[in-house]
């Protein structure tokens, strides 16, 4: 059985599908977006995430039980030699404050189930469901196609949001499972794709197409980021290569924020979002007109 | 909302509340004169309620379409030296006390000084209570284990039913002499005081139709002085209708809302009774009018909504009597829980929510007032629609109206052995209390210290902060060998204190019962003229008392605490605890943190903590559920606390969840404040663990940031969150919707936060008029962020 690493799950999710959702987050993103606001769903390895402000001054079990001895206490905080730590976690176990926390557990398709079930009231009242987000679920492919299956045997309603950068066997296996596809689609030319998130959107484009083909459900996400996708090219370019499909509908803006900041400052990564703002209520409702004008049903997310 | 109805509103938001010695004044010189040795105490009662009705001052503020004050005019309010007599030094307390102050001017003081306080010293329930109760009592009472709901103001919790809306006075009046017709002097040794108690009833029919009567003479006057032709026609108009009710059944939608009013007026004035009366089920009573108007072309919509309004406003007008000591922490505010009901079912068990309902929310979401308190009864037949129309008033966050489950306040009364028809046409009221209306005495006999108690446990009987040894000895907790046997010490200490509460109750309900009827009350009540019985001693057709046991949260996260870390981890001794307990954690935050992080906690549908949570729910039920009360009735439970769980937090020391000495308990059934950390669904899985159904109320708060609710999807989710809570036989639910930001501004700014209503535990209030506690604790409650 294989075993799925998982970042956090959500409850009471209402902008990830339908009704009220248990969304869970899969560890690990092939893409580097700039804007993302979950720096610790990109890594596919557990890490350790420090918030100094929670820490003890006249506390340091952490130093004492990190079997590695990569924390010292300097200033009154833990310092972490991230290079000789391998994430075991043994410091979060300890801190009473946690200060210190390992982010990312192994589980089992039937652990994580039993999670999900426990909404279940929830989930049938408001048609709901479970929403498996990330990072990215599809490079966790055979634990995802798993979990798709228990919960379609429980005939809970489920939902796969994706960045859509991922084998087309895969994607079109795991289409099958899943009743709902939320796909991103964070910029429409190449280059800037490229350059914004490290990767390019061929093969995404591509897999859409295939999905919008087999007359697959899909909601289309766009993350609308001042200066990098809200300009009119991009959307009405992403707008017409969305009604070449034929079969999508539906679009769900989602504005960047700055949100996850503190988690950059936790995982001592550097944000790289510095030169980016969030969206002005005027500029998303320009885009949302843009985008109805064009014949779509279009959301504003969180 | 129209130009007269914002004048009035705007008096009533600047009325200053203020003391009238009007009412005692009346009184003393009514006991002076009638201390007749054969006057029966109903028919005095009655006597000195005519009295008070027939002299006291009358007050038709301009513009005003439903007539009529408690005191000398808005929020000016009056005294019962006959239950508290306030001193010269209360009031004083009450004329500069930051909070909930009430101006009393230098005449009250005089009248106080040299007239009521020297006939009334040594004469009042409140000293004759004190005097009865036993040292065991006292002991518990003054370490904070209970609080006592009698000692100040009257048992008067109930609602009233349709039975005005078909019934003038006059009808009551025939139903009072075919009783005293009926009465068997030959068999019934009782039926002499039946009488005494029936004649009395009469008298004080009489005089609310007197004092009706009075209003309809002072309108006439004002009519013959008005020049205006529109308030000429007016005062007309309010004449016509104060000296047709409540003398008869009202014949349309104004009569029928003046009728109430002057029935409130009645029940307040006679004496000050807990959770004050409210009308119930409005939309449903005054609906009849309300069609039969609109059809016949005497009422338009916009009418009815005026004259709403207008009613909404005399509920604002009448602030709660000032209470002191004890009962004023527990309840520190200025509503009177007048807590109008709105949707629920009909009698036959379909949807009662008509277009009236629809039109008393409207009414609501504009008047915004402290009072009346309002609720929406939701049963699984209530149209969606209805529901969210009601959570778009709650997104404006003011805290009403809360929510309600009918289905499960029906089979609550049900299991309580009420009737099927009686528990359909009932509801709720004071904060969140289940009751049958028009025929229940449903009284709330005082609050219960759940974790105080176990910090007694935890000292072998003795309560630490005083050194005295008020409970029994239960052993040294250091020598439990499991989990189970302080369990069982627990259990022990709570029966001990429950056990010293009924005693008192008995007690109190019995000096009520003998000095204290309340013959207008009664007239309300059924079965009390057929059974010639006053409200106060079973006349009543259900008679139930409550104790509301407090801080189910703490107490749940205590007990897991040390189940967890003592008897199962074994990371922690009994002994480690209780050094660290006795020190409030001082040099032990680690220990503290690890205590609030790394312990399962309530609230998070966690069964480690809910299986507690739900042995604790079992062990008060078994303490309490079932025991007979002194009126023929018997004892349950609810959990609620108004505002004591700040009180009690003040005389709690340190306890093992973490919580540091003198901080507030938990509210409700909600979690530890701040120790639910996966979001509302987990809440309400964890709360619901509990068998809501043999209680008769719980009270959920939960707290929203707007953006949760900004969309209409959101507001529809929202929606399903809460008909989820019911399908899982909730209670009850309610949200404050506002930001911790706005509450900081608020707390620095409150002048210009003087309209800012936060839902506070059951009821509303004004954020500014909370204590800093209270307001740290909103502040503090987990916002539930969008995720």
């Amino acid at each position: 059985m294989p075993e799925g690493l998982i970042f956090d799950l959500k409850k009471y999710a209402i902008n990830d599908g339908p009704g009220i959702r248990t969304t869970v987050f899969f560890k690990g993103c092939p893409l580097r977006c700039r804007w993302c606001h979950n720096p610790e769903g990109q890594s596919f390895a557990p890490e350790i995430m420090i918030r100094p402000s929670r820490c003890l001054s006249d506390c340091s079990e952490c130093v004492a039980a990190c079997p590695e001895g990569a924390i010292v206490k300097t200033a009154g905080v833990p310092v972490l030699d991230r290079p000789r730590c391998n994430a075991c976690g043994k410091c979060a176990d300890v801190c009473p404050a946690q200060a210190i926390e390992r982010v990312g557990r192994r589980l089992s398709a039937a652990q994580l189930l039993r999670e999900i079930e426990k909404d279940r009231i929830f989930q049938e009242e408001s048609g709901g469901g479970v929403t498996f987000s990330g990072g990215e679920p599809l490079s966790q492919p055979d634990f995802l196609s798993e979990i798709l299956e228990q919960c379609r045997k429980k005939e809970i309603h489920t939902t796969v949001d994706t960045c859509g950068f991922a084998p087309a066997d895969v994607l079109e296996r795991i289409a099958e499972k899943t009743d709902l596809i939320l796909f991103d689609l964070k910029a429409i030319d190449e280059k800037k794709h490229i350059a914004f998130t490290g990767k390019s959107n061929r093969l995404i484009l591509e897999n859409l197409k295939r999905l919008a083909a087999k007359g697959k459900k899909v909601v289309v996400r766009i993350p609308i980021v001042p200066g990098v996708n809200d300009d009119e090219e991009n959307i009405l370019g992403t707008a017409e290569f969305l009604r070449s499909l034929g079969t999508i509908s539906e679009i769900s803006l989602l504005p960047y924020h700055k949100l996850g900041r503190d988690k950059y400052r936790g995982l001592e990564k550097k944000a790289d979002d510095d030169d980016f703002t969030p969206p002005s209520a005027e500029r998303l409702e320009r885009i949302k007109k843009d985008l109805e004008d064009c014949g779509f049903r279009v959301s504003l997310g969180e | 909302m129209n130009e007269r109805i914002k004048k009035l509103r705007e008096k009533t938001l600047k009325a200053e509340p203020s003391i009238t010695a009007e009412r005692a004044l009346l009184l003393t010189d009514f006991y002076k004169k009638n201390a007749s040795a054969t006057l029966s105490w109903p028919m005095k009662r009655a006597l000195a309620f005519r009295h008070v009705l027939e002299h006291k001052t009358l007050f038709i503020d301009e513009g005003e379409l439903i007539v009529g004050e408690r005191g000398t005019g808005p929020k000016s309010t009056p005294t019962f030296p006959e239950l508290n007599i306030h001193s010269l030094l209360d009031l004083d307390i009450l004329d500069s006390r930051p909070k909930i102050s009430f101006k009393v001017d230098r005449e009250t003081r005089k009248s106080y000084e040299q007239e009521i306080i020297p006939f009334w010293q040594g004469q009042t329930i409140r000293e004759k209570i004190f005097a009865e109760m036993d040292a065991e009592w006292k002991d518990a009472y003054n370490a904070g284990v209970f609080t006592e709901f009698m000692e100040q103001r009257a048992p008067g919790h109930t609602v009233l039913d349709d039975k005005i809306y078909k019934k003038g006075f006059m009808d009551f009046q025939a139903d009072i002499r075919k009783t005293i017709g009926s009465l068997d002097f030959r068999t019934d040794p009782e039926a002499f005081q039946k009488k005494e108690e029936l004649e009395a009833m009469s008298v004080a029919a009489d005089a609310l139709v007197r004092y009706a009567e009075r209003h309809a003479e002072k309108a006439r006057e004002l009519a013959a002085r008005e020049k205006d032709p529109q308030r000429k026609a007016e005062f007309e108009r309010i004449a016509e209708v104060c000296s047709f009710v409540p003398k008869n059944a009202p014949r349309n939608f104004w009569e029928a809302l003046q009728y109430y009013w002057f029935v409130h007026l009645g029940v307040i004035t006679e004496l000050n009774t807990w959770d004050s009366f409210n009308p119930g089920r409005l939309d449903q009573h005054l609906y009849p009018f309300y069609k039969k108007g609109l059809e016949d072309g005497t009422l338009t919509e916009e009418k009815a909504r005026e004259l709403l309004q207008a009613f909404w406003i005399k509920f604002n007008n009448q602030p709660a009597p000032p209470k002191v000591g004890v009962t004023a922490e527990e309840s520190g505010t200025y509503t009177d829980f007048c807590l109008i009901n709105v949707g629920g079912v009909k009698k036959d068990g379909s949807d009662a929510v008509n277009d009236l309902s629809f039109l008393i929310l409207d009414v609501i979401e504009e008047m915004r007032l402290l009072q009346p308190s309002s609720m929406v009864q939701i049963s699984k037949k209530t149209p969606d629609r209805f529901l969210r129309r009601a959570l778009r008033i709650v997104k404006t966050g003011f805290g009403q109206p809360s929510i309600f489950n009918t289905d499960a306040i029906i089979q609550e009364m049900i299991r309580q052995g009420k009737s099927l028809e009686d528990a359909r046409l009932g509801g709720a009221s004071g904060c969140v209390e289940a009751g049958i209306f028009g025929k229940e005495n449903y009284n709330l006999t005082g609050y219960f210290n759940l974790p105080k108690v176990l910090e007694i446990t935890l000292h072998n009987g003795v309560d630490p902060k005083t050194g005295k040894r008020i409970g029994l000895e239960t052993g040294d907790p250091a020598g439990f060998a499991s989990y189970e046997e302080l369990f069982a010490a627990f259990r022990r200490q709570v029966n001990h204190f429950i056990d010293i509460k009924i005693k008192g109750n008995s007690i109190i309900e019995r000096i009520y019962a003998e000095y204290m009827p309340t013959p207008f009350l009664s007239l309300l009540i059924d079965d009390c003229i057929v059974r010639g019985k006053d409200y106060h001693n079973g006349g009543a057709r259900y008679n139930t008392s409550y104790i509301q046991g407090v801080g189910v949260g703490t107490m749940t996260d205590a007990l897991t605490a040390i189940k967890y870390n003592v008897y199962d981890q074994k990371t922690l001794t009994m002994p480690e605890l209780l050094d660290a307990l006795e020190s409030d954690f001082a040099g032990r935050e680690a220990l503290r943190q690890r205590l609030i992080n790394k312990t399962p906690k309530y609230g998070n549908d966690d069964d480690y903590a809910d299986e507690v949570m739900v042995s604790i729910f079992e062990l008060y039920h078994d303490a309490v559920n079932g025991r007979p009360n002194a009126k023929g009735g018997t004892y349950r439970i609810n959990l609620l606390p108004t505002t004591v769980h700040v009180y009690f937090g003040k005389v709690t020391g340190a306890l093992p969840d973490g919580r540091k000495a003198a901080e507030p308990l938990s509210e409700g059934v909600s979690p530890v404040q701040g120790s639910d950390r996966h979001g509302p669904t987990a809440v309400i899985k964890s709360v619901a663990k509990m068998d809501h159904l043999r209680t008769g109320g719980t009270l959920l708060n939960q707290k929203f940031t707007p953006q949760l609710l900004s969309t209409e999807e959101g507001m529809g989710k929202l929606a399903h969150l809460v008909r989820s809570y019911f399908k899982l036989d909730g209670h009850h639910i309610q949200f404050n919707v506002v930001t911790a930001e706005t509450l900081r501004k608020a707390q620095k700014d409150p002048g210009k936060y003087r309209d800012l209503i936060v839902r506070v535990a059951g009821y509303s209030d004004y954020f500014v008029d909370l204590g800093p506690e209270l307001q740290e604790e909103i502040i503090r409650r987990t916002e539930h962020a969008s995720f």
